[in-house]
């Protein structure tokens, strides 16, 4: 056998991605269903896993009380935090082949703050009209995505270093747009809202839930198909125009498929933090960097790993809550220092 | 075939390459010599739509490169550089495959399809990459890496090779088999190619015909004899030269004097 039918094997392949994929999804429905048993009211938990599996459509002898939490409260906050960790995760994979950076993250580029400001401003501007709130965390994000691409765009192309310098800069710009909005407000709402900019799930039972979850979904999806297009991009934008990709086409894909899913997950949620940067680096050492795994691996991993956190958040001190970018942070802080030492 | 028309290309008011025709051939292999900025590099980005041109046409079988898409020119034209600086691990043959990046269709869902690997299996043999392929890009020597480079423009199976200074990372053995590969390509697929080097002996030995730059224009344009001569080469690169034949091909020398 030479050596390069075992590199040939080696490779990543529409199988290994298929059975890489299905075990994730088995993860993903074994956490749902943990995580929807634990927190501050024990549920029953045969009964629970009955109710579950019939999707609601049977009580399975739970007490209505128990029934409202399972399917009003919890299964509602742990959809949503699937929709908002695979976001995040998914945008954050895709910034950094895109940006051949593997710091690049939507918390870190200032693109959550982007979006963060865009939902206060329709909070504050459009307050009745729910739908304001996803629209301009959209905008919002999409215009820090440009303001720091830009910004980080030298002479020689934009290095890590300098996007990340672009990042603190337009990250501490939005953030005193914020502390400037937040100080305007009556002492009641800057309790809650502090906590929401952290990264809250706890307005998950709201009609919008759908949205984050539509949005997660597609958007994982599109930026799929462009996997290997941003396999190339991850070599060079030279390289990968040299060798037929519509670069300028696949760069403003993932701009606004990315923005589109940082600025749904941040409405609904707050800057939940670090996602984007420990999920696909973890996915990436493990199942190699070919975005055409790394990707929806990324997706579901993100989903998994807010599910978890957010559970933690929610349980370590009940019937209190942390918020859920602390526990996000506290894990991706320490690797974000770890990344940067070896970049 | 490629065709290049009267380009002229600037960068705000300095003229990089000036009113340059040039047009390459199924099977001749063009070289493409002058002094630093004499707008070489900045010619070869042109003709592969990377830069447009301020004026002039570019013709690729007869239709202008601006109404082709991105796909189309990769199908056609290559592109061997300096390769850029890697930030994601990735393995010898993950590197070529991407060469194969313009022929994913359907059928295979955006996947590589069994005629992808035989090609990248192929010229990793051609370029003796084969038992390296497993092995991660950035554990490979500077030569080795410029092979793999070389490796998956082969794969792209595009009849026009486009090389800027493809063997300036290469020692002496490597420089003649790399420019040797290229020269296999024209000889048995009637591809065509330019080379940009600055090594005119390396020109002289595998070129057809050779076009001599300055200061973005050509200074003159046609077989190797009648462009390596001593009043040509003292008038681009200001330094006597003196031209011999090559003692084994016959093909001129070109030794500077002091």
């Amino acid at each position: 056998m030479t050596s390069s039918r075992q590199a040939n094997q080696n490779r990543v392949t529409l199988r290994r991605t298929t059975i890489t994929l299905l075990i994730l999804v088995a993860g993903l429905v074994i956490v749902v269903g943990a995580a929807s048993l634990l927190g501050s009211e024990r549920l029953p938990v045969s009964n629970s896993l009955c109710a579950l599996t019939t999707l609601g459509t049977r009580q399975c002898g739970l007490t209505s009380d128990q029934f409202d939490i399972l399917f009003q409260i919890r299964l509602p906050r742990i959809l949503l935090a699937a929709a908002v960790g695979s976001s995040l995760a998914t945008a954050g994979a895709s910034y950094q082949a895109l940006l051949r950076n593997p710091l690049a993250e939507p918390y870190l580029l200032g693109v959550s703050n982007g979006a963060a400001v865009g939902t206060m401003l329709a909070l504050l501007f459009f307050g009745s009209l729910e739908w304001s709130r996803p629209l301009m965390a959209f905008a919002g994000a999409l215009v820090a995505t440009f303001a720091v691409y830009r910004l980080a765009r030298g002479r020689v192309g934009a290095t890590p270093e300098r996007l990340i310098l672009a990042g603190v800069i337009v990250t501490t710009f939005l953030s005193s747009i914020i502390v400037f909005v937040t100080t305007m407000m009556d002492a009641t709402r800057i309790r809650s809202f502090t906590f929401w900019l952290l990264g809250d799930l706890s307005g998950a039972n709201s009609g919008l839930l759908p949205v984050p979850i539509a949005v997660a979904v597609v958007g994982a999806i599109i930026l799929t198909l462009n996997a290997r297009s941003l396999n190339l991009l991850m070599l060079g934008e030279r390289d990968a125009f040299d060798l037929g990709v519509e670069v300028s086409r696949v760069r403003m894909t993932v701009f606004l498929i990315a923005s589109l899913l940082v600025g749904s997950s941040v409405a609904a949620s707050g800057s939940v933090g670090y996602v984007g940067l420990v999920v696909p680096h973890l996915t990436r050492l493990s199942v190699g960097s070919d975005n055409r795994i790394s990707i929806p691996s990324a997706t579901l991993g993100g989903a998994l790993f807010v599910i978890i956190a957010d559970t933690i958040a929610r349980t370590v001190i009940a019937p209190r809550e942390l918020p859920v970018g602390a526990i996000t942070a506290l894990i991706g802080a320490p690797l974000f220092i770890y990344l940067l030492k070896r970049v | 075939m490629l065709e290049a028309r009267n380009l002229t290309i600037k960068y705000g008011h300095r003229t990089a390459v000036d009113n340059v025709s040039l047009s390459l051939e199924p099977g001749v292999v063009t070289g493409v010599i002058g002094p630093n900025g004499a707008g070489k590099s900045t010619l070869l980005r042109s003709l592969n739509g990377s830069l447009i041109p301020n004026s002039g046409t570019i013709l690729l079988n007869d239709k202008p490169l601006g109404k082709l898409s991105r796909r189309a020119i990769a199908k056609q034209i290559t592109v061997v550089a300096q390769e850029a600086e890697l930030r994601f691990p990735i393995t010898v043959f993950e590197y070529v495959l991407g060469g194969r990046f313009v022929w994913a269709n359907s059928t295979t869902w955006g996947w590589e399809s069994e005629r992808d690997l035989q090609v990248a299996e192929a010229v990793l043999e051609e370029t003796e990459l084969n038992e390296l392929s497993g092995r991660l890009m950035n554990e490979l020597s500077g030569g080795e890496r410029q092979r793999a480079v070389l490796a998956r423009a082969l794969a792209t199976e595009a009849p026009i090779l486009l090389l800027d200074e493809p063997t300036a990372n290469l020692d002496l053995s490597h420089q003649a088999a790399l420019l040797g590969l290229v020269r296999e390509r024209c000889n048995s697929r009637r591809s065509s190619a330019l080379i940009i080097t600055h090594d005119i002996n390396l020109a002289a030995q595998f070129a057809d015909v050779i076009l001599l730059l300055k200061a973005g224009q050509v200074v003159k344009a046609g077989t190797t004899p009648q462009v390596l001569v001593p009043d040509l080469l003292r008038e681009v690169f200001s330094v006597d030269v003196l031209v011999d034949a090559h003692p084994v091909s016959g093909v001129p020398r070109v030794t500077p004097v002091h």
